[in-house]
């Protein structure tokens, strides 16, 4: 782990872990039901992503607040209230605003709470670092899964619905792939990814290797 | 008169070497009259269709290869086979496009991510079929008549449908081309809606509608009958599938015989015949032992009959054979047979 | 640690608790205005959508002890809305359904006509059958004319529909109670004229006496 305890510094690589090294999805493979239950549309996906960014910088910056304050036998406790306290503010603003998006997420806005990625930055980073560095890392964090489900749901909404976003690409011909609008096209899209980034990472360790002169080996 | 000198070898003796590539070749083989009769029967449809499925699975074969810096492995053929037998599994006037979608997926995810040949747990035509199923359900049960005149001229409307888009409605053209009232729907679709039975001789010759390669059981069981013959084939999977058939299906028509087919409709409409014979049998994706066969067979025999008569869909051997290869590992580990001289485990006799 | 006593937990626990409570309490009271002012925009949609001609409607409960009475906020029971043209004059009644479909409930609301008897359109509002098959019941001309002028007579005594909404297999439909499926979607088909059934067998026979009633009350 990067983060040291006591190291106020706040790097590039703060925000960026979130997005590329440590991302949630592709990399930790955490926050999965989110994953691949909402992601049948890039709208939904943005939703979900924006939603769990939020609760996921607003408890960040409460826990690291409060960080020495918490008692650590009921540190966990008091991370589950923070955060469900949130998951209920973006609930509301979320009925409020737009009764289409939150009848679309049902009740994947209430399961924010048990995202196992909230709950981890809270305790591997917030409750050891200043303020603002959570946030930023948390923020990260969260872009780094709307990304994520943004690629997961593009891809479906792109070949389940022929739009993105909602606009129609192909017209109205558009034979639509039925498949990945259902929870097993989640699957596929998500493997599909994983094996292009797996791919794509083992090609870069070739070259270098070859650059080193080192043998290839299998 | 010089004598030849007695050698003498210890077990084994091999005689001949039958290795993966001969066995596979021999498969094409005794898939070829049955593409040839499909292509007679629907025309250059098929004929296209055939050719496009096969090559995208060696397309993607490569591809892979390709991807994982391994050296081509298409000179074993298995991807040949999976694509015949694509082919064979998908209606007549398939949208070419739909047909490489589903020879990509059913090679990308039953076969290469599993390792390869030998590695795969389903067949990978059928899992392809499964996906491009659930993918343009519209589509695959869309059908078009057998034998109709203009067939070796014209492609049926839907075939050459441009790639990502809806295929033509084909209700108009069946009217048009259609010799007698062709009601769009396969001897189980028809038995399973509206409880028309089709005679056993049509289903034996393939004088119905369905899929490109099912139609004529005659023909699946010699060419199997080829394949069994030059041992290349367990017979026992195929005829444990036709027991549990039989036995299903035969319990429920004396249940009730005005609301069930009877046994000999349900061996010998749809795609059992040749699930049966060329899928099912898949030596990757079947049990070793004897009794592991005949669980297997019986299972997908049990589950076909399951699926056709109380499932929303009309055929159900695609799944039932799916099933069967999931459960294959399993069914391995259950009927290991003893070491000899070993003792049972904990006072169970095997 | 000396923070690990149980008072410091409890306090902390208590403090954390308190302020989320105080945070959740005020986005309710700031979001409430808004969130039933959507859910209002989207029955009213809907309602005005169904009934032919309605510029306006005014929702009703029906209690659980069977009384009609004008929906307040509190009032739990089987929602009932009236249509009215501009002049006010009643141009019908819209209810919701509910059955199972093919994955997952099918939930609809349709519109009765006191005029014909009969039910003069459906419109889904939620469903979860599969996309390409079971959603033919909302795209489907031919089976969204089954519910045109779907017959909803009551029976003489008035306690039931005299002639069961049913689905049946498509193109053998024959009377004017029964819906004709769609071919290859029977299952979704069939949630569509049960939840229909269900509804109107349970609603119609304590609606349709209060008409006048429910005729007097317009906007």
């Amino acid at each position: 782990m990067s983060l040291i305890k006591q190291d106020d510094t706040i790097t590039v690589d703060t925000f960026m872990e979130g997005i590329w090294r440590e991302n949630p999805v592709f990399v930790m493979m955490l926050g999965m039901c989110p994953t691949l239950a909402v992601t049948t549309s890039a709208i939904n996906a943005l939703g979900m992503g924006a939603a769990t960014t939020f609760v996921l910088i607003a408890s960040s910056l409460l826990v690291s607040l409060f960080r020495n304050l918490i008692p650590a036998g009921v540190r966990i406790a008091t991370y589950i209230v923070i955060i469900a306290t949130f998951v209920t503010l973006v609930d509301y603003i979320m009925q409020a605003y737009s009764q289409a998006l939150y009848a679309a997420m049902g009740a994947f806005i209430q399961l924010i709470v048990v995202n196992c990625i909230i709950l981890g930055r809270a305790e591997a980073c917030a409750s050891r670092n200043k303020p603002l560095k959570s946030m930023v890392n948390a923020a990260g964090m969260g872009l780094g899964f709307t990304l994520a489900l943004l690629c997961l749901g593009g891809v479906r909404e792109i070949l389940g619905n022929g739009s993105l976003f909602g606009l129609p690409l192909f017209g109205e011909h558009f034979q639509p792939w039925v498949i990945m609008v259902l929870p097993a096209g989640g699957f596929l899209v998500l493997a599909g990814w994983l094996i292009l980034f797996e791919w794509l990472k083992l090609r870069k360790q070739g070259r270098s290797q070859q650059v080193g002169g080192a043998v290839h080996e299998h | 008169m010089s004598q030849k000198p007695i050698v003498l070898h210890t077990a084994p003796h091999v005689k001949k070497p039958q290795d993966v590539p001969m066995i596979m070749r021999n498969v094409v083989y005794a898939l070829l009259p049955i593409v040839a009769f499909a292509v007679y029967q629907f025309g250059i449809s098929v004929l296209l269709l055939t050719i496009v499925v096969v090559l995208s699975c060696l397309g993607t074969e490569r591809f892979f290869n390709w991807m994982s810096d391994k050296p081509s492995s298409l000179n074993d053929w298995s991807s040949t086979i999976t694509g015949l037998l694509l082919a064979l599994t998908l209606p007549p006037g398939f949208p070419l496009w739909m047909g490489a979608v589903a020879a990509f997926a059913g090679v990308a995810i039953a076969k290469v991510v599993f390792g390869g040949i030998g590695y795969n747990v389903f067949n990978p035509a059928l899992a392809g079929r499964a996906f491009v199923q659930a993918a343009f359900p519209v589509a695959i049960t869309t059908w078009t008549p057998a034998f109709f005149s203009g067939r070796f001229t014209e492609f049926v409307p839907s075939t050459l449908t441009s790639p990502l888009m809806m295929p033509p409605e084909t209700a108009e053209w069946v009217k048009q081309v259609a010799v007698d009232g062709f009601s769009g729907a396969t001897p189980l679709g028809m038995m399973k809606f509206q409880s028309i039975s089709t005679p056993t001789a049509d289903l034996l010759l393939g004088t119905v509608a369905g899929s490109a390669g099912e139609t004529s059981a005659l023909l699946i069981l010699l060419c199997g009958a080829y394949l069994i013959a030059r041992k290349m084939m367990n017979w026992q999977i195929p005829a444990w599938i036709f027991v549990g058939v039989i036995i299903t299906s035969g319990v429920l028509y004396l249940i009730n015989p005005d609301k069930y087919a009877d046994p000999m409709f349900m061996l010998f409409s749809g795609g059992l015949m040749l699930g049966a014979m060329f899928m099912a049998s898949d030596m990757v994706g079947s049990p070793l032992t004897p009794k592991g066969v005949m669980i297997y067979g019986l299972l997908i025999g049990f589950l076909t009959v399951l699926i056709r008569q109380f499932g929303s869909l009309s055929e159900g051997i695609m799944y039932a054979i799916l099933l069967g290869n999931a459960m294959t590992p399993l069914i391995d580990t259950w009927t290991q047979p003893r070491l000899f001289g070993a003792q049972p485990k904990k006072g169970k006799s095997a | 640690m000396s923070g690990n006593t149980s008072t410091s937990m409890i306090v902390t626990l208590g403090f954390v608790t308190a302020l989320s409570g105080f945070l959740i309490v005020t986005a309710y009271q700031t979001t409430k205005p808004a969130i039933e002012e959507n859910k209002r925009l989207r029955i009213q949609q809907t309602v005005l959508e169904v009934i032919k001609g309605a510029t306006a409607y005014k929702p009703f409960v029906i209690t659980a002890n069977g009384d009609l009475l004008e929906a307040t906020p509190d009032l739990k029971g089987t929602n009932v809305y009236a249509g009215y043209d501009a002049q006010g004059k009643l141009m019908g009644l819209a209810a919701e359904g509910r059955a199972q479909g093919y994955s997952g409930s099918v939930e609809t609301i349709y519109a009765y006509s006191p005029a014909c008897e009969c039910i003069t359109g459906v419109k889904v509002i939620k469903q979860t059958e599969t996309p390409g098959l079971g959603d033919k019941v909302i795209t489907n001309k031919d089976f969204v004319a089954n519910f045109e002028k779907l017959d909803a007579k009551l029976d003489a005594a008035g306690k039931a529909l005299a002639n069961a909404i049913v689905t049946v297999k498509h193109g053998s439909k024959k009377n004017p109670w029964e819906v004709d499926a769609i071919s290859g979607a029977t299952i979704s088909s069939r949630a569509i004229a049960k939840g229909l059934n269900g509804s109107a067998q349970e609603v119609l026979p304590k609606v349709v006496p209060l008409l006048s009633t429910i005729e007097g009350a317009k906007p």
